[in-house]
């Protein structure tokens, strides 16, 4: 077996998962994919991983590296359609909408009067979000009509082209947390509560983190999330509703853990290798991609 | 020489004592670039240089 682990930064969550892997004894290669070259023609340098870990911090790197490595026939984790749609807040609520798994009330728009339009038809207040993006950056909670006037001109003038699709979220008014479970295959293996004052409870933005007992909701919704995106090991983020309901809000496909191993006492990185290596033994003993484990398969 | 913890990777990171606020440096172990944002005490934090496209 050998791995490779694709990346472009080494946070905390990559050393833990290669101290996972020396744990377990497994030969491995960090590849940086900003050094990275992907001959076309020959794919032969790659053909000697029998499963790459994508732990690229860019989505853009990452999807287009595991179009290739999928294009090949090498086993990634995640692959590159759970990468295209989790990458894509749009795609992730079309996935989820299409499997019937609840989430917030979603409009998109193309221009700036469209966009008015379907923030008043929800009501006041919306949550503007990029349609690339994550670690809670760039989101916008429109209280009123002056407001949404002015944030969507900025975008529209200050942001890139792919800023003038509007995808526009029904404020949830949840309590001051929101909730993470974290799926490896089809296994909710843990989940946490991510309390913050603050509307964006993002542990990237300072929230912080406990301990969330799984119940067979939650357990539900986490599993039919990561489903609908193509399964694979994924982080789900989820909101409670007044009524106390759960809506899925984001999938994460490069899932950050740090804060979330001490209060769950899960292992997150080892259970992460462990899946690798079964989607690896997986293609090693069923070569087409059809074989490998939902979720992974190239 | 001061020595502080990364806080990308936990790794040791040795800081001049003639370090400025505002000054970048680079962590030995994981290459993370991080900003001193106070020298008494030194507090670092990751430099400001997240890409559009960055996140999990």
């Amino acid at each position: 077996m050998r791995v490779g682990i694709l990346f472009s930064r080494i946070r905390l969550e990559e050393k833990l998962i290669v101290q996972a892997l020396d744990a377990r004894g497994v030969n491995y290669d960090m590849i940086d994919v900003r050094e990275a070259v992907f001959d076309l023609n020959d794919p032969s340098p790659w053909q000697q991983y029998d499963v790459i870990l994508e732990r690229c911090v860019s989505h853009s790197r990452a999807h287009a590296a595991l179009q290739i490595l999928g294009a090949w026939g090498i086993p990634c984790v995640n692959n590159a359609q759970v990468a295209q749609v989790c990458g894509s807040k749009l795609e992730t609520s079309l996935a989820l909408a299409a499997a019937g798994v609840p989430m917030p009330q979603v409009k998109i728009a193309t221009t700036e009067e469209a966009a008015l339009q379907a923030i008043e038809e929800i009501g006041y207040p919306v949550v503007l979000k990029p349609a690339v993006g994550s670690w809670g950056r760039l989101l916008a909670k429109v209280n009123d009509r002056e407001a949404a006037e002015a944030i969507l001109e900025h975008k529209s003038t200050l942001g890139s082209y792919q800023h003038s699709i509007f995808y526009i979220q029904e404020y949830i008014a949840k309590p001051d947390r929101d909730i993470r479970s974290f799926v490896v295959g089809d296994e909710t293996i843990c989940a946490i509560t991510r309390h913050s004052a603050h509307w964006i409870t993002n542990t990237a933005r300072g929230g912080s983190a406990e301990n969330c007992p799984i119940t067979p909701e939650l357990d539900r919704l986490s599993r039919a999330a990561a489903l609908a995106v193509g399964g694979g090991v994924v982080a789900v983020d989820l909101l409670e509703d007044g009524n106390g309901r759960l809506l899925v809000n984001e999938v994460n496909y490069t899932m950050e853990f740090r804060n979330s191993i001490a209060p769950t006492g899960v292992d997150i990185p080892g259970r992460i290798v462990d899946y690798l290596l079964q989607v690896g033994e997986a293609a090693a003993v069923w070569p087409a991609a059809t074989a490998v484990p939902h979720g992974a398969a190239a | 020489m001061e020595t502080v913890n990364c806080v990308e990777c936990a790794g040791e990171v040795e800081i001049a004592e003639d370090v400025m606020v505002g000054e970048i440096v680079e962590c030995p172990e994981c290459g993370a670039e991080l900003e001193v944002v106070s020298t008494h005490p030194i507090t670092i934090t990751l430099a400001p240089e997240v890409e559009e496209d960055w996140g999990e």
